[in-house]
């Protein structure tokens, strides 16, 4: 097998050929010309197809996709759309300088002896290297800033909510209605809820793309965001900024409810815990009691009061185990308390040694804090 | 009266290093180092394009078990901190010391000896970091190593000493080759290379030498206070104590901005060294492009808070920011327009690579306009630290630097090893590379829109992510066997490579006037230009060859290269070069000793470095004998 | 001869030997580039001094620590700042040929920034017993940028005993003196640099 070097004037003539033109077509040979009139059909077509398909696939493929361009809050509506109008003028100046570039590739051929000596050109330059792009970039600038502007928080607000990043947890209050609780918050849909951001240990970034922008969490600042839900539902975030060992798996719930269900909500997330109902439960919640639990958690209505983890008060109406890790079942929350370091290695919770009877007395305590 | 032939011979004598393995070791031959530069960076490459398959193939699928966190966060840290540090600007380095002097018509770079100090400290630097894999304790804070996390609270470890100590001693090296840049421009060129007709790659490397002289010290300072907070118990970034760790974010991005255009930068310079002779044409637009260099070096300071857009700085801040990342796209475009004016304008010859610019010239457009987003403050901290940041900052960086290092290799190396590479393999490379580039980064667009955060060890099902995660692993694995094909190409060309010849592909800058690869003087003769297309001026070879003829025009005494004024390029003076020496080694080595005894805190050692820099500064600074009055 | 030869009618090394040279050297450039970096290190690091001021709670320095007294360090000013007259007076000498000016200045300057660090080691030795590096933030800033100066102090020391040895080796003349030069460029720089740390360290807080 011989391989080729390329030989001087291998190429010379090689795309001198004209193909066979329509007839009809104004302009002559199709290679003659580059104007900015050139008929766009295909190209035209292409960005439907593609356009379109993306639209498709951006505004949640598998229906549960956080998406950025699914917006169902105030924040992420406005980058939405400012991400389209970006999108459209991307598109534009790809096209432009992808076509300019295959007209090149399209226009005779040299070899190594060829030299041209033409002067000038330089139009092109100062056209589309500065003067056009001067031009997009104050308006898209404009835009930007009137959208930054919109997104500032609102002066009246009459919902806080203090979100604290903790490694790989969400701690969630609502100062005002006396609510303590992790990794889900309820809010209420129409209404601006203020969240006071910060951290008790490295960076974390609260991001829930179908509702706002991100915000990070930063030990020894309070950062001020918003969200204001434009439709019921349960959007779920993702920390965003890296943590550590688990930063993969620190997500958060925003769930947002109609006024009457959100009322409800808080009226029943400011009781103390559930009480035991049946001897089962009663001693799970010794075993909570006496073992290492209290020393992370706080059940309140129960002598458990560690604050090192998330708070369980009403642990039992919550949606996932681990900030997201696992889905809240029984079966879940059991392998999760014998040793959640295989569910997700290096969380700051060691395997809790329980027999089978004190493990089974748990969950049905746990599970029954609604 | 000494004949030509006598005179070539002598150059010959004084220019030619010992054979052997002490030579090795004490080398300052510029062509040699930066040989060794490209060699090296290349193994760094694979090492991170190794961290980065293994990434790849965890990511495939949702909860895949291959690799757990640990290991992968120590993975996603090493693969970016190494292409970096380790092999962007080492390998464009690399080519810069070979093609600077060449280009410039020069004989050596201006301080030949920190020139190969610099290639030992890129090298021990390289070593001691990725050493830390040895003992399963790679960096793995990520590689802009925010603190708190990489603090002694959160990582006492000593993962992240690796990173501090590494860098800091790593930065010695950059720091001394941009020095060394500059005043080589400066200084070293051929008479009558006024600045309007210096190479256009030679100012992109002037550009980015001076934007290394003002980003450097940032980073050194960020890691020196963080190695002083880590070690000895200082608290600048500790909120409790009146630090910040916001202040960690601003000097590293301080930093961490010019220095993407640290690594862009000389790619382009490349590019515009390969669009002339590939479009049969002298470039349109010298001094726009001269302009562009210069304004993105300069604007590139002012730009560095749209990295922390997320971070709660107060909105005018945040306002100002975002314009000037705004502006900088324009000499970015300016670039992008005088080539495809220069394209249009001239006949292409489409070999590999011509093929490497146009794929180039596409992707990076396309990394540029999401860019430009990226500049618009709300929809930045929509995306910001999500994979839509990680598709636009692979499209900037892979195809604005590894593509033009591709064409390089195309390009340059037959007038380095004397081979022409096989055409066929290298269109075959381009495609694979090409087109797996654009598989495996462009779903990240997607990915990232549809909520997926950067720096994940794995991810749910059910999210709708794992489709583009599946197709951005099996576009790493094109890419990979793309690369696969150059380097089989350029093994199979030191062989059964077509000889190059002086200049194969008509070329118009100093380095094709000479023979491939080039003597060790370089030039029989110093050139004289009149254009910024020397090979292109009327008859330029035959007046270089008569050249030969005159005493004055050798320069044929003891090593000497020639000196001229910065400006006009008059000349000054012959300047002596100094012969191969084992000094900048040994004080590399002693550099080697302070900082591998600061990362494992055995002080004793690290002080005995300090007394072995020392004398071999000093024995470095002793003059030659030539040098003293009489 | 031909017009190119023309256009490159450069004296060998051995010819110039006897002329002053033309033209910046390649070492001065490289000294030049060298204090830039440096200097944008010393930048660095006092804007973080600034940034955590400004960050920081009204009450500066931190954590009860006293304003600085001034008068030691004016002391150490005016000793540090004089010296670069000696040293301008050497490098002028040995450039006009009087090598004796070149060591009487080189020395003069050697003792006065000695001075100097012996006067910033008793200043420290105080200093330490109020407060150390990690005692907050304000300690690290502290003793870090004055003492990255002290630093530079030394080493400028050093290249001062360094150029010395060689004057009395008879290495410098009016033709050779580019180490002399390069050195006086360091010293300078380091001088400069001090009179920032005054205004920001220490006269900064009682404005």
């Amino acid at each position: 097998m011989t391989l080729q070097a390329p030989r001087p004037g291998r190429r010379a003539g090689t795309h001198t050929t004209r193909s066979p033109r329509r007839a009809g077509r104004p302009g002559g040979s199709r290679w003659g010309r580059p104007s900015a009139s050139r008929p766009a059909g295909p190209l035209r077509w292409a960005v439907v197809v593609v356009g379109g398909g993306l639209a498709t696939q951006l505004a949640g493929c598998g229906q549960t996709s956080p998406s950025a361009l699914d917006p169902h809050g105030s924040g992420a509506d406005r980058v939405a759309g400012l991400w389209w109008l970006l999108f459209w003028i991307s598109a534009v100046v790809f096209a432009v300088v992808t076509v300019l570039v295959l007209v090149a590739l399209a226009r005779r051929r040299g070899d190594r002896d060829t030299l041209v000596r033409r002067g000038g050109g330089e139009a092109l330059i100062v056209i589309g290297g500065v003067i056009v792009p001067a031009i997009v970039l104050t308006a898209v600038y404009v835009v930007g800033l009137r959208d930054l502007r919109a997104l500032t928080v609102p002066a009246h607000t009459d919902l806080t909510v203090e979100v604290t990043g903790h490694d790989w947890w969400w701690e969630v209050r609502y100062p005002d209605q006396g609510i303590v609780s992790a990794n889900e918050l309820h809010v209420p849909v129409g209404r601006p809820v203020r969240l006071l951001l910060t951290s008790r240990d490295v960076i974390h970034s609260f991001w829930v793309p179908q509702l706002t922008v991100k915000t990070d969490l930063i030990p020894g600042h309070t950062n001020t965001t918003w969200v204001q839900a434009s439709r019921p539902g349960t959007y779920r975030g993702q920390c965003a900024e890296y943590c550590g060992l688990q930063h993969a798996k620190m997500a958060i719930f925003v769930i947002a409810d109609p006024p009457d269900a959100f009322d409800r909500w808080v009226a029943n997330e400011r009781q103390p815990a559930v009480a035991a109902a049946d001897p089962v439960a009663a001693r799970g919640r010794l075993a909570l009691e006496r073992n290492s639990c209290a020393a992370c958690h706080t059940v309140r209505g129960t002598t458990a009061g560690g604050t090192l983890g998330p708070d369980l008060t009403h642990f039992g109406s919550r949606r996932t185990i681990g900030a997201g890790a696992l889905p809240n079942t029984p079966g879940n929350l059991g392998g999760w308390i014998v040793n959640s370091q295989t569910v997700k290695p290096g969380n700051r919770m060691p395997p809790q040694p329980l027999t089978p009877e004190e493990l089974q007395a748990l969950l049905a305590y746990l599970e029954r804090l609604k | 009266m000494a004949t030509v032939v006598e005179r070539t011979q002598r150059l010959a004598e004084s220019w030619t290093e010992a054979p052997g393995l002490a030579s090795w070791f004490k080398t300052v031959d510029h062509k040699k180092i930066g040989r060794r530069y490209i060699w090296t960076a290349s193994l760094f490459f694979a090492m991170a394009g190794f961290e980065a398959l293994a990434m790849r193939t965890q990511l495939a699928r949702p909860e895949e078990g291959l690799i757990g966190p640990g290991a992968y966060n120590q993975l996603f840290t090493m693969h970016g901190t190494t292409m970096i540090f380790l092999f962007a600007t080492p390998m464009l380095f690399g080519f810069g010391n070979y093609f600077v002097p060449l280009m410039l018509g020069a004989r050596d770079m201006a301080f030949p000896r920190l020139n190969a100090f610099g290639y030992w400290v890129f090298l021990f630097a390289g070593l001691l970091m990725n050493a830390s894999f040895l003992i399963g304790q790679a960096p793995n804070g990520g590689w802009f190593n925010y603190v708190p996390l990489t603090g002694p609270e959160y990582t006492p470890e000593v993962n992240i000493g690796f990173y501090t100590v590494g860098l800091l001693f790593l930065g010695i090296s950059t720091t001394a080759g941009a020095i060394n840049f500059i005043v080589t421009t400066f200084k070293l060129r051929a008479p009558g290379m006024s600045l309007n007709r210096i190479p256009l790659f030679v100012w992109a490397i002037l550009a980015t030498a001076f934007a290394v002289v003002f980003a450097l010290p940032a980073l050194n300072a960020d890691n020196a206070m963080l190695l002083l907070d880590r070690k000895f118990g200082f608290h600048f970034f500790d909120p409790a104590m009146g630090g910040d760790p916001v202040l960690w974010q601003h000097l590293f991005w301080l930093f961490g901005h010019p220095d993407v255009y640290i690594i862009v930068l000389p790619a382009l310079g490349i590019v515009s060294a390969i669009v002339p002779v590939f479009s049969r044409r002298p470039m349109v637009g010298y001094f726009w492009l001269v302009l562009a260099n210069v304004a993105t070096a300069v604007i590139s300071f002012g730009v560095w808070v749209h990295h922390m857009f997320a971070v709660g700085l107060p909105q005018l801040s945040m306002s100002f920011f975002s314009a000037a990342s705004l502006v900088i796209t324009i000499p970015g475009g300016i670039q992008i327009f005088a080539w495809v004016a220069t394209m249009l304008r001239g006949r292409l010859v489409l070999d590999t690579p011509m093929l490497f610019v146009v794929g180039f010239l596409i992707s990076f457009v396309a990394g540029g306009l999401t860019g430009v987003m990226f500049a618009v403050v709300p929809f930045d901290q929509q995306v910001t630290d999500s994979y839509f940041v990680v598709a636009h900052f692979h499209y900037v960086l892979f195809v604005g630097a590894v593509f033009p290092i591709l064409a390089a290799v195309y390009y340059w190396m037959p007038k380095i090893t004397g081979r022409l590479l096989d055409e066929r393999l290298g269109k075959l490379s381009f495609w694979l590379i090409f087109g797996g580039f654009n598989l495996l980064f462009f779903p990240m667009h997607i990915s990232g829109l549809l909520g997926m955060p950067r720096r994940v060890y794995t991810y749910l099902p059910g999210l709708g992510w794992d489709g583009w995660n599946l197709a951005s692993t099996i576009g790493a694995y094109l890419v990979a066997f793309g690369f696969l094909a150059t380097f089989v190409n350029f093994l199979w060309s030191l062989r059964r490579g077509r000889p190059a010849g002086d200049d194969p592909w008509g070329g118009d800058s100093l380095e094709w006037a000479t023979s491939s690869p080039p003597p060790p003087y370089n030039f029989a003769a110093i050139p004289v230009v009149h254009s910024a297309y020397p090979l292109w001026e009327e008859r330029f070879r035959e007046r270089l060859d008569g050249a030969r003829g005159s005493e004055e025009r050798q320069l044929a005494g003891d090593h000497e290269v020639l000196r001229t004024s910065e400006l006009d390029a008059t000349p000054e003076r012959a300047i002596e070069m100094p012969e191969e020496t084992i000094v900048p080694l040994v004080v590399a080595l002693g550099f080697l000793l302070a900082f591998g005894g600061l990362l494992v805190s055995q002080y004793v050692v690290a002080a005995a470095g300090v007394p072995v820099v020392l004398a071999g500064l000093a024995a470095w600074a002793w003059p030659r004998r030539e040098e003293r009055p009489r | 001869m031909t017009g190119d030869a023309r256009a490159l009618v450069a004296p060998t090394a051995e010819e110039v030997a006897g002329e002053v040279p033309a033209g910046r050297p390649t070492g001065w450039w490289g000294m030049v580039m060298f204090i830039t970096t440096e200097a944008t290190l010393f930048a660095a690091l006092i804007a973080s001094y600034f940034y955590l001021r400004f960050q920081s709670t009204p009450e500066w320095p931190l954590g009860g620590i006293k304003t600085p007294e001034l008068s030691l360090p004016l002391v150490m000013s005016v000793i540090l700042l004089s010296s670069s007259a000696p040293m301008a007076w050497a490098d002028r000498g040995i450039r006009a040929g009087h090598v004796g000016r070149l060591r009487l200045g080189l020395a003069a300057t050697f003792v006065l920034g000695a001075t100097f660090l012996g006067l910033q080691f008793y200043e420290y030795v105080t200093k330490l017993r109020e407060f150390t590096p990690t005692t907050n933030a304000y300690g690290s800033l502290f003793f870090a940028i004055t003492g990255f100066h002290g630093t530079h102090v030394l080493v400028g020391l050093l290249l001062i005993l360094f150029v010395q040895v060689r004057a009395w080796l008879g290495h410098f003349d009016r033709t050779r003196h580019l180490h002399v030069q390069t050195t006086a460029m360091y010293w300078h720089f380091v001088d400069a640099v001090w009179v920032v740390i005054m205004l920001s360290l220490y006269i900064g807080p009682h404005l």
